[in-house]
Parts: structure tokens; C-alpha cells; sequence
């Protein structure tokens, strides 16, 4: 007994010797719907006994009930996860698979190829080494195949594998595969992917997955998986780029022990090695890079660490260590190239939160040079970007951010965007270029500033911003503050939205972007009255949450007031003072707030005024209090 | 310098994500269940955050019918390693006395564990929850993200995911909404064995085969842990060399038949075996896609 486990023991030794030498490929599967990638990755853990007994029986009773196979097994069924997706027959969400062979080990993602969710395999692209591109043989390079290919290049991704799969429904054709290769290799060049790979395949049948297929005795090269096995992965380019490393956490157990942790996303490091700290600039020596069973000698890209510096610096999380010959760029505008995945448009000049390695900074797009139409491979002019449309923009941020352009490096170059209400991640970002800036923009220091001419006003300034339907009162409220405030001696100036559409704004329309804009300006208006020293009351419909936010933010805090006037919509239209919701209801009116265009209710505004239950009166009463409540009023 | 293996690029990713997660998380708890990925979790996560002590405490969902050689291991693990551990069972079900031979498995399951587990963390007011499941258990498993947000009721929407770029995790929330960490998401079974093996884990000793009392039931080996089971007049256990790939509540994990009783053994035998890791739990045998419908109402 003792001899067999001794045996065992060693051989498995023997096996965990044999794992340290394995390296590690991840690749995505992307194609149209129906183009067989579940079909495909099912094949792939069939065919290296990935299958167990018991999935194999579920397999069987599920191919019975919902196969398309006539009641043979359907391998799709093995990677479609989701009750709802098998029962539609189509992949609705990236799955990741595991298998492995002598030669290697490999994650994959089955990616889907339905078109809203292409935000989906742009994430299983983010992190993949090779990328397996299906085409359905009877038709061809698709849409989807254009697009598909398309974000593989722009993510960098170097291999390509382009398997013509379900060839055995064109009789196994050399002429239809030659034909959507010579198609495919024409329209790869044009986008810059350089190596490609074609593999003539039925997943269905198990033609060139796993071994030469008879089939195909036309075709020489290598079956699917001889590939994947063999394409050369460059695990040590990450480990020659300059060293890199985003400090996540500041590992602090007592005052005599200050380590930085993170990963190391470049190069390698060494006890002794200088680097420098950005972006901050400051520069050190690593002096330690502690282990758990002791320290270790350095670090390599791939590694979690923790190292401590020599001198005793001000570092945190969002800091980047870098080599000091060739360190990381730190600036505060930059190009980057934008893919969308949010169900709200992206607007230029709303504020996003964008996070790049550990930092995490608020940016805007000042400017969409263009959008990328993938389909027909051109620029073309655009104000906005929708869900999964991808375009060229520069940014700026409140705070530098340290980047690598994303070709040089995924890890340091890639950021997402991330709604500053959901929460949501509704974008990602390729950083480019570092935008020098274009002008020389300095404030001009006064002297006599803000509190000085509140003061002569005798008064603290502010901006109560009345948000609401078109009809919900926020005039008629407005006005009666505003003399209110006047008999109370105070210096006020009303904004109002028909008024200023009249004059500053009267170039604008209705448009999402438009409104945008609008608010954008009365937010500007506004606070350039505040620093004048008064009492500001603005009345705009302002139906979105992130623009409102811009308003409160363009001014201190503590000197906003939101005011949400809240009436049922057909309250609203029922009133119709100026006969609007009428004209919109015949659709003589587009982007009408409430009717064809969303109103975002204030989530918690200063002052809710429920206008079935208060007189514009007792609004202004309510507004009055808190007003002094906040100290805004004496 | 050589490229890093399979393994410690794993190791490395799940260390990667404990602090990205602990950076940006007000209260972090790791759910502890006591079993191999447990450890695993554990482990890594001392590793993450050496030498300072782990800066959340470990939660375990308790359902009073876990083996006794668990608590005992988890109890002298909380001990030795100085950690800090909350128990929460579920009141309701303790007043109950919910039990999977009454009520069976998918009533005591749904009370004991996801009522119990969103008590827990309404409780403690944990925002971010850790959790050693992995991706290659079971296919729904094989959809979920690493950071995966929980609405207010704890519950998973397949269809709003957030997309999940480079090593870029999104931890934020809305104040009532929560998330729900996988460190392991990459791991396989067999990874975990290896890793196991290669760091010298303590597991608890379920896992290695010994003679224990058994009977059979819906063709699954159960092993009679305590005097609760009720057994037919003449029905006797009977002692058979088992032992457990996967450890749940007593009366609703099978056994199987073996003679390992070492890591390298177990990692001999996995090599070899042909049945997945879950097969041992009767919980997910309900229905197919049953796992995906207990992940909606916001168990693991």
C-alpha cells in the first residue's frame, strides 16, 4: 500500500512537472448566429474527453426535447448555459470554457454573434491571444464577420483562425472554400490582421477538429485544433515590454511595514531596480518584493506582487510604478478609440467615470472625430455614439491619467467607461495619443472674486434649479420666488428655458445632443452669475439625470438647489398651457419630453414639490425653508 | 526569466481580483462553505494580502445538517490562522426545524442557504461577497462574470451583466445593490486539486476516502453522519470506503467509492474519472437548468 501511494505520489509529480511547462491560450470563438461556434467549442470538449458521463446523459435527454440534430446529440447544447438561450437556440451571453491537451491549456469564449450583443465579445476579445472566426460555408463572409474581424484587429488580437464550417453542406467543396478564403484574406489585409489561418470544418461531424478529415483531401494543412495547439503564443512579450505596475492597494499592517500591491502588467522587476512613481514623477529604489514564504529576488509580467520601495513616498492606489528609461505617458487629454455598449447614447461633453488600471478619474469627450462604419469600412461624421457603434474621440479628464497607447500595452492602454448613475460599464476605451493642448488656456486670477461681491450684495449666492415636465409649473413657481426674494431686498436673476431658447441657445434644437447642449450652456450662464453674487433660479425641463448633475456641479457645493416640480404627466398634458403636449400627441413636436423622449425623475432633489398637493405658494414657502435651512438665506 | 505556468498565472489573476475588489468595497466578507475551494480561497486570499491579516471576515451560512468533521475543521482553521468568522442560521428555519427528509432537498435548500445567505448579508450590511465558485461547474456558472452585481432582493439578471474588459472589474453600485466576487472563475477541478497539492492546503478530511457508514439512496451513496437520519426498520448501513468530491449538507451529497486517500491519489484518480464533480449533489438534479433558476433567486 505504502509503495503504491509512493508510486502514485511520484507519478504525479511527474504529471505537475509536465503542467509547469504547459503555457496558457486564450482564444474567443465569434461568428453570425447559426454559424456553429456552440456546435464548435462542444466539439472541441467532446472530442479531449472533456464530456463527463452524467453531462453526456442530460445531453441526451436535452437533445431529444430541444436538439436540432433529430434526437442525435446536439454538442451545442453542452455550451448554451442559459434555459433562456436553449430554448431560443441562439448564445446570448459570453460563456467561458476550459480544456486541455498534452500540448496546452486553453480558456475559451464563446462569444455571441447576435448583433446587440457585440459588447459581449468585445469583452471575450479584451483578454484573448488568438481568435477563431466562423463562417457559414453556404454564406460566406457576412456583416457580422466584417465587424467581428474588425474589433479582433482593433483589440489587438494577432492570430486569426478562420474556420469555413459547415462544409459538409456544400458537399465538401475546395471551390467554395478557395472562394470565401480569397474573400476573407482580402478584406483581413485591408484592417491589418496578418495572420490567418484557414481551416475547411464541420463541427457537426468533427471534420478537421481533432484529425485530417477524409473529406477534405483537398486540404493539407492541420485540423482545428493541431492549431490551436501549435500557433505561437508570445508568453514572454509582456516580460520584455519596459516594466509596468498599477498599484492597487497601499498593504499597511503597522507603521513599519509599507508594501504596494498590484500586478505586474510589463516587463520584470529586480530588488535594487530604480523606478519611477507616476504621475508624480518621484523616483526610488524597490527595495524588497515580500512573498508569503519569504521575499523574493524580483517580479515578472503576469505576477501579482507586493513591493516595498526605499524611500518613504506618498503612493497610492492609482499610482503606476514604471521603469525610469522608459516610463508610462501621464497627460490629461488624450485620443482614444471608443466602443459603446450603453443603451443611452454617448453624448460629447457629458461627464463619464473612466477607470485605466487602478485609476479612476472623470473624463468627457470633447470632441467624436468620427465614427468607424464597420460594415462598409469608412468615417463618417457623428455627434453621438450608440450601443455598439465605435468611433475615434478625444477626451478630458479632471486628473492626469498614466497610459501606454493600447497597442503597445493591453493592460495600461485599455480603460472602461463607466455611467456615473447606473453605475453601469457602458463603454471601452484604446488609448492612442497624448493630445498636446491645442490652446493655452489659463484662468486669469482676479482679485476681486466671488465672496467679495457677495458680500457688498449682502448675500450668499446660489442656483435653485426647478426641474419638471413642460407644463408642471416651474414659471409660474419660478416667478413668485423671485419676488419673494425681491421684497426680502435679495439680487436674483431668473433663467428661464423659453426665454433663453430665444437668444443664447436659439441655434439649438430638441435633439438629445441638443438639450445636452442647452443645459450645458444655462449651467455655464448660471454659475458665471453665482460668481457675480447672485441668487440664480433657473426653470428647464432638464429631463436627464447626468445633465442636471452637471449643473449642480459647475458650481461650489452647498450652492445648489434642485427643486423637482413634480406632476403626473397627464396632469401636465391636461393643463397644456401652451398647447404643446396637443401639437406632440399629433406629432407635429418630436423629442417631446414625456410623449416621444424620456423624463429621468430626480432620484433625490433638495425640494420635492407635488403639485396635486401643494399651490405654487406653498412651493415657494417649502423652497424658501430650505433655502434657510442651507444658510442660503438669512 | 521563464514564463509562468498554467497555475501560477491563476494564482495570480485571483490574487489580482481579492484586492481589486477589497480597494473598492466598503464592506467585503468572504462566504465560507468549508469545503476544497474554500480552502483554496482562503489561501489565496492570506496570500493576497501578506503580511497584514485579511481585511474582511469570513461569513458561513450554517444549516445545522453540514458534517461535524466540517465544523470541527472549520472552527480549528478560524483558530489557527487567528481569523475572524461569523455563523449565521437562519431563525426561521431553526424554529422550523426545516430538514431535507420532511421538506426535501429544494425547500430546505432555498431556506437554510439563499434565505439564510440574504439574511446574512442584509445582517452584516456587506456589500461585496466573495465566493469560491468556478466557472467550470455547471453551464450557467460558465456565464456569470467575476464581479457580478446582485439587485437589492440578491438576485442575478443574465441579461444585464456588465461587459467585463482586460483585468478592468467595475465594483460600483447603487447603495442597496450588491456584488458578488469569483476569484476561482478561471480554476478547474482539476486546477484546484494541483493547486492543492502544490501549496499543501489543508482540506477538510472528507475528501480523502476512509470506511464510513453508508446507505444507499436514489442511487447515490449518503453517509449517515448523525442519528437525525432516518433510516427504514431494516435497512442498516453498511461501511464502505468512500469519499466526497464536493461537500454540502450531509443528507444531500453522495459519496463515491474509493481508495484514495491522499491529494496525489485523489489527483490520480480525477485523471482518469467520468463523472462531473456535481454529480454528488442532489440539489442540482431537480430539473435541468435547475442551478440557473437557484442563481436567479440569489443563491450562489
Amino acid at each position: 500500500m505504502a509503495d503504491a501511494a509512493c508510486t502514485i505520489s511520484h507519478r504525479v509529480d511527474e504529471y505537475l512537472r509536465g503542467l509547469r511547462n504547459l503555457d496558457l491560450l486564450r482564444f474567443i470563438a465569434c461568428g453570425s448566429v447559426d454559424d456553429g461556434k456552440s456546435t464548435l467549442i462542444g466539439r472541441l470538449l467532446y472530442e479531449s474527453h472533456l464530456i463527463f458521463e452524467d453531462e453526456l446523459a442530460t445531453l441526451k435527454v436535452d437533445s431529444a426535447r430541444l436538439g436540432t440534430q433529430g434526437g442525435a446529440p446536439d454538442l451545442a447544447l453542452l455550451v448554451d448555459g442559459l434555459a433562456a438561450e436553449r430554448e431560443q437556440g441562439i448564445t446570448i451571453d459570453v460563456a467561458y470554457r476550459f480544456f486541455a491537451t498534452d500540448h496546452r491549456k486553453f480558456i475559451v469564449a464563446d462569444t455571441p454573434g447576435h448583433e446587440q450583443y457585440v459588447r459581449n465579445m468585445v469583452t471575450g476579445a479584451s483578454t484573448a491571444d488568438l481568435a477563431i472566426i466562423l463562417v457559414d460555408a453556404r454564406k460566406g463572409v457576412l456583416t457580422q464577420t466584417r465587424r467581428h474581424s474588425y474589433v479582433v484587429a482593433m483589440l489587438g488580437i494577432r492570430h486569426v483562425v478562420l474556420a469555413v464550417n459547415k462544409l459538409d453542406m456544400v458537399g465538401y467543396s475546395a471551390e467554395v472554400f478557395d472562394r470565401i478564403v480569397r474573400d476573407y484574406r482580402t478584406f483581413a489585409e485591408a484592417i491589418g490582421l496578418a495572420k490567418i489561418t484557414c481551416v475547411p470544418t464541420s463541427a457537426r461531424y468533427g471534420d478537421n477538429i481533432v484529425t485530417p478529415s477524409t473529406n477534405t483531401p483537398w486540404y493539407q494543412g492541420p485540423p482545428l485544433l493541431r492549431v490551436l495547439e501549435t500557433v505561437e503564443v508570445d508568453t514572454t512579450a509582456a516580460a520584455r515590454r519596459p516594466f509596468r505596475m498599477p498599484v492597487q492597494m497601499v498593504n499597511r499592517p503597522g507603521s513599519e511595514f509599507r508594501g504596494l500591491c498590484g500586478p505586474v502588467v510589463g516587463g520584470t522587476i529586480r530588488c535594487g531596480d530604480q523606478v519611477c512613481v507616476l504621475p508624480s514623477g518621484h523616483v526610488s529604489r524597490i527595495a524588497r518584493v515580500v512573498g508569503c514564504d519569504g521575499d523574493m529576488p524580483g517580479a515578472v509580467a503576469g505576477q501579482s506582487v507586493t513591493v516595498v520601495l526605499a524611500d518613504d513616498m506618498d503612493v497610492g492606489r492609482g499610482d503606476v510604478l514604471c521603469a525610469v528609461a522608459a516610463p508610462a505617458i501621464v497627460a490629461d487629454q488624450f485620443d482614444a478609440t471608443l466602443i459603446w455598449m450603453g443603451e443611452e447614447r454617448l453624448l460629447p461633453g457629458r461627464p463619464y467615470r473612466i477607470k485605466i488600471g487602478t485609476r479612476v478619474v472623470d473624463a468627457t469627450v470633447t470632441e467624436l472625430r468620427h465614427r468607424i462604419d464597420v460594415d462598409k469600412m469608412i468615417r463618417v461624421p457623428a455627434t453621438y455614439l450608440e450601443l455598439n457603434q465605435i468611433g475615434l474621440c478625444a477626451l478630458q479628464a479632471d486628473r492626469t491619467i498614466v497610459f501606454d497607447p493600447y497597442l503597445d500595452n493591453r493592460d495600461t492602454g485599455g480603460f472602461i467607461i463607466v455611467d456615473r448613475i447606473t453605475n453601469n460599464t457602458v463603454g471601452a476605451g484604446l488609448v492612442r495619443t497624448a493630445l498636446a493642448p491645442s490652446r493655452n488656456l489659463h484662468w486669469q486670477a482676479l482679485d476681486i472674486d466671488k465672496s467679495a461681491r457677495a458680500r457688498l450684495n449682502g448675500q450668499r449666492p446660489c442656483v435653485v434649479w426647478l426641474t419638471g415636465l413642460s407644463g408642471a409649473g416651474k414659471s409660474v413657481i419660478a416667478n413668485l420666488l423671485e419676488k419673494r426674494l425681491h421684497a426680502l431686498g435679495r439680487h436674483t436673476y431668473l433663467l428661464d428655458g423659453d426665454n433663453v431658447r430665444h437668444g443664447l441657445n436659439r441655434d439649438l434644437g430638441f435633439t438629445e445632443a441638443e438639450r445636452v447642449e442647452n443645459i450645458r450652456r444655462v449651467a455655464e450662464v448660471a454659475a458665471l452669475m453665482v460668481d457675480a453674487g447672485l441668487i440664480v433660479l433657473a426653470a428647464f425641463i432638464s429631463p436627464f439625470r447626468a445633465d442636471r448633475d452637471i449643473a449642480r456641479r459647475t458650481v461650489a457645493a452647498g450652492e445648489f438647489c434642485e427643486v423637482f416640480v413634480d406632476t403626473s404627466l397627464a396632469a401636465a398634458e391636461q393643463r397644456d398651457p401652451k398647447g404643446l403636449y396637443r401639437k406632440a400627441r399629433r406629432g407635429e413636436l418630436l423629442n417631446f419630453t414625456g410623449i416621444d423622449s424620456p423624463y429621468e425623475r430626480p432620484t433625490d432633489p433638495d425640494v420635492h414639490i407635488d403639485t396635486s398637493k401643494q399651490s405654487p405658494e406653498e412651493a415657494v414657502d417649502a423652497i424658501v425653508s430650505w433655502l434657510r435651512v442651507h444658510s442660503l438665506l438669512d | 526569466m521563464r514564463a509562468l505556468s498554467h497555475l501560477d498565472a491563476l494564482e495570480a489573476e485571483s490574487i489580482h481580483i481579492l484586492r481589486e475588489a477589497v480597494a473598492e468595497s466598503e464592506r467585503p466578507v468572504l462566504l465560507y462553505s468549508i469545503g476544497k475551494d474554500s480552502s483554496v480561497l482562503l489561501h489565496l486570499a492570506r496570500k493576497a494580502f501578506h503580511p497584514a491579516r485579511l481585511p474582511f471576515p469570513l461569513l458561513h451560512v450554517d444549516t445545522t445538517w453540514k458534517f461535524r468533521e466540517m465544523i470541527s475543521f472549520r472552527d480549528h482553521t478560524v483558530e489557527e490562522l487567528g481569523l475572524t468568522l461569523l455563523v449565521h442560521q437562519n431563525p426561521e428555519c431553526v424554529a422550523q426545524n426545516i430538514n431535507p427528509f420532511t421538506h426535501g432537498s429544494a425547500v430546505h435548500t432555498d431556506m437554510w442557504k439563499t434565505q439564510g445567505l440574504k439574511q446574512a448579508l442584509d445582517k452584516y450590511g456587506f456589500n461585496l461577497a466573495f465566493c469560491g465558485a468556478r466557472r467550470d461547474e455547471e453551464r450557467s456558472r460558465a456565464k456569470e462574470r467575476i464581479f457580478s452585481v446582485r439587485s437589492p432582493q440578491h438576485q442575478w439578471d443574465p441579461r444585464r451583466q456588465r461587459p467585463e474588459l482586460w483585468k478592468l472589474y467595475n465594483a460600483r453600485t447603487a447603495p442597496d445593490e450588491s456584488i458578488r466576487v469569483f476569484p476561482l472563475s478561471n480554476w478547474t477541478e482539476l486546477d484546484v486539486w494541483i493547486y492543492i497539492y502544490r501549496e499543501q492546503i489543508p482540506i477538510v478530511p472528507l475528501y480523502f476516502a476512509a470506511p464510513r457508514p453508508v446507505v444507499r439512496r436514489s442511487g447515490t451513496l449518503i453517509v449517515v453522519d448523525d442519528d437525525r437520519m432516518p433510516l427504514e426498520p431494516d435497512t442498516k448501513p453498511e461501511l464502505l470506503r468512500v469519499r466526497f468530491r464536493t461537500l454540502g449538507c450531509y443528507p444531500l451529497t453522495g459519496a463515491i467509492e474509493s481508495t484514495a486517500d491522499s491529494v496525489p491519489e485523489i489527483i490520480a484518480e480525477m485523471l482518469v474519472t467520468t463523472t462531473s464533480e456535481r454529480q454528488g449533489r442532489l440539489i442540482d438534479a431537480d430539473s435541468s437548468g435547475s442551478m440557473e433558476r437557484k442563481k436567479l433567486e440569489g443563491y450562489f
